[in-house]
């Protein structure tokens, strides 16, 4: 079974037990982001305060894999600065693109703390846009509540 | 009982009408395997259908021997190409019990859809009188049904918006039907045009064509049938029918991709203006304005997919030595037994009718506490080939109240042994994700 490489264990916690899960008020921008292909569809809001993301909550509907990434997201992203999330987000997206090279899961492996463990899905190419849904939300919305500025 | 292809392991001994051992050695592509050394379940012929040699032999032989662009240049492969094109399109029609001049070849459903909406659209406009025929416009409406592949419903909404006409369509039932209550009221005098599928690509529900042709002609309205998931897997006959048009693509029945069929009748062709213009259409061609063939020729623009008909035609060939009277029996049979061990697993829903009657073998089903997307990955890593998603039919995934399904879909070369893989991998999807 290669199943154990893509549904890491982390992965199934996240999505049986999503963090900050649920839409909270106050927020600054609001996004809906769907993936056409499957009809997974993510609801996500940012509340910035200064420069730095104070909130993220999110409602969704989908697989395992679009679950859990953004339950692993919302513990990466929030307390950081809008460009520190932005920039840890273009690090799931390398690691995203890596197809399973583990050398690429160790180098980032400090950064993306629990995030890590989506380097299994890279090896399949249909799963890697779920695992990505939540963090172009992500970046779509810090776009707007920030005005454009990062 | 260990089950066989051709024998289940439980139930009733029926035999399946179909020599599935004997139909899988015609295709190359069942004796790989996938995801480490698994024999591969391809359950997802509703996407698309894998090609048997014969098909494939039939498209090098084009290739190798009378390769050439069909109806230009006087030379001996031009002619043999020609003949080749031609043949493979009376046969086509045969098929479907219609003549080869009805016969027009598009690259695929999708388009021969997309030929007629724009016809449609084109004839309001259009300076030849007999063109205008059938212009819809401001006041007009099309009728679509709350079932249909997006292939179906998107080229009306856009045929809609570009004219001014309204789209309506009949809702379904909760039993996966075609809910015809107020078929005489969404079909009326205004109804130009009513689009229906024979069978739907998720629910696997079979429609009842013909109370839907007689209210459609009865206020004058055309019928398009589409037959994409219908003619590889039932005998149609257009003339039974009754209706205007039938689509269907080669890439569902065996035949390779790229090349799909609109029949129409031909007094309906016939009055219909052009959607693709350009070489092989035309009957003389001045700088200041042109003329076209008469039908099928008027809507064959450009060179043609000429070794994909050709392909085709092997396609039909293959089909009719099985007989569809028999494929369609095959087909029932494992539905049968497919809904009979779906039912025997707690947490599985089928979404479509619950039992074989009117009912083809696409089968989509939910597994509680478990994504569609991660039951296929689970089927995925054990070799079974199923399809997730909305099945581009969101509307019918949205009327059932479900994010998305998993779908299996049978063809000639699925046997009992396919079925049990089928119900073996949900069970192991289950306790994978630990919901049993």
């Amino acid at each position: 079974m290669q199943l154990e490489s893509m549904y890491q264990e982390i992965i199934l916690d996240h999505y049986k037990n999503p963090h900050g899960r649920g839409l909270r008020d106050p927020f600054d921008a609001e996004v809906h982001h769907v993936n056409p292909t499957c009809g997974d569809e993510v609801t996500l809001r940012v509340k910035v305060d200064g420069d730095t993301i104070a909130d993220v909550s999110y409602e969704g509907m989908g697989c395992s894999i679009s679950q859990a990434s953004v339950s692993a997201m919302y513990d990466l992203v929030v307390g950081k600065s809008v460009a520190e999330a932005l920039e840890t987000g273009e690090h799931f997206m390398t690691l995203m693109q890596a197809k399973g090279d583990p050398a690429v899961a160790e180098k980032l492996e400090d950064e993306l703390e629990d995030a890590v463990a989506f380097a299994g899905v890279s090896k399949y190419p249909a799963r890697i846009k779920c695992a990505l849904m939540s963090w172009m939300a992500l970046k779509d919305a810090s776009a707007r509540a920030w005005g454009g500025t990062a | 009982m260990t089950a066989t292809a051709s024998r289940p392991g439980t139930g009733a001994q029926t035999p399946l009408p179909l020599d599935v051992e004997a139909i899988r050695a015609d295709f190359p592509i069942l004796s790989r395997t996938v995801r480490d050394g698994k024999r591969l379940v391809y359950l997802d012929s509703g996407a698309t259908s894998q090609k048997p040699r014969q098909v494939l032999d039939a498209e090098r032989w084009f290739y190798e021997n009378v390769n050439a662009a069909p109806h230009r240049g006087a030379h001996q492969l031009a002619e043999e190409a020609t003949g080749a094109y031609e043949d493979a399109r009376a046969k086509i029609g045969a098929f479907i019990g219609a003549p080869e001049t009805e016969i027009v070849f598009t690259r695929n459903t999708t388009e021969a859809i997309n030929l007629v909406a724009y016809a449609l659209s084109n004839a309001a406009t259009a300076k030849e009188p007999e063109f205008r025929t059938y212009a819809v416009g401001q006041g007009d409406e099309i009728v679509v049904t709350e079932m249909e592949h997006h292939a179906n419903l998107l080229p009306w909404q856009q045929l809609c918006e570009r004219t001014g006409a309204t789209l309506r369509w009949l809702g379904l039932t909760d039993d996966g039907r075609l809910d015809l209550s107020d078929l005489d009221t969404v079909v009326n005098e205004r109804t130009k045009l009513v689009s229906v599928t024979q069978q739907s690509n998720i629910l696997g529900t079979i429609n009842p064509i013909a109370p839907i042709v007689e209210r459609a002609h009865e206020v004058g309205a055309l019928v398009m049938v589409d037959g994409a998931q219908s003619v590889p897997h039932q005998p149609v006959d257009v003339q039974a029918l009754g209706a205007d048009f039938l689509v269907f693509s080669g890439h569902k029945m065996l035949g390779p991709t790229g090349v799909g069929v609109l029949w129409g009748r031909y007094e309906v062709l016939d009055k219909l203006p052009p959607f693709l213009t350009g070489g092989s259409m035309i009957e003389v061609v001045r700088m200041e304005a042109s003329t076209f063939m008469p039908p099928p020729q008027r809507f064959e623009a450009g060179v043609p997919m000429t070794a994909q008909v050709v392909g085709l035609g092997a396609a039909v060939d293959y089909l009719q030595a099985l007989g569809m009277e028999n494929v369609l029996a095959h087909e029932e049979a494992l539905t049968a037994y497919a809904l009979e061990e779906l039912a025997e697993i707690p947490g599985v829903t089928v979404i479509g009718p619950a039992d074989t009657v009117a009912r083809g073998g696409a089968i989509s089903f939910t597994v509680e506490g478990i994504h569609p997307h991660d039951v296929g990955q689970v089927l995925d890593d054990l070799g079974i080939a199923v399809r997730v998603g909305h099945h581009c039919a969101w509307p019918v995934v949205r009327r059932y109240g479900v994010p998305a399904t998993t779908r299996a879909t049978f063809y000639v070369h699925t046997g009992y042994d396919d079925i049990d893989a089928l119900a073996d991998g949900i069970r192991a999807a289950q306790k994978f994700f630990g919901t049993v």
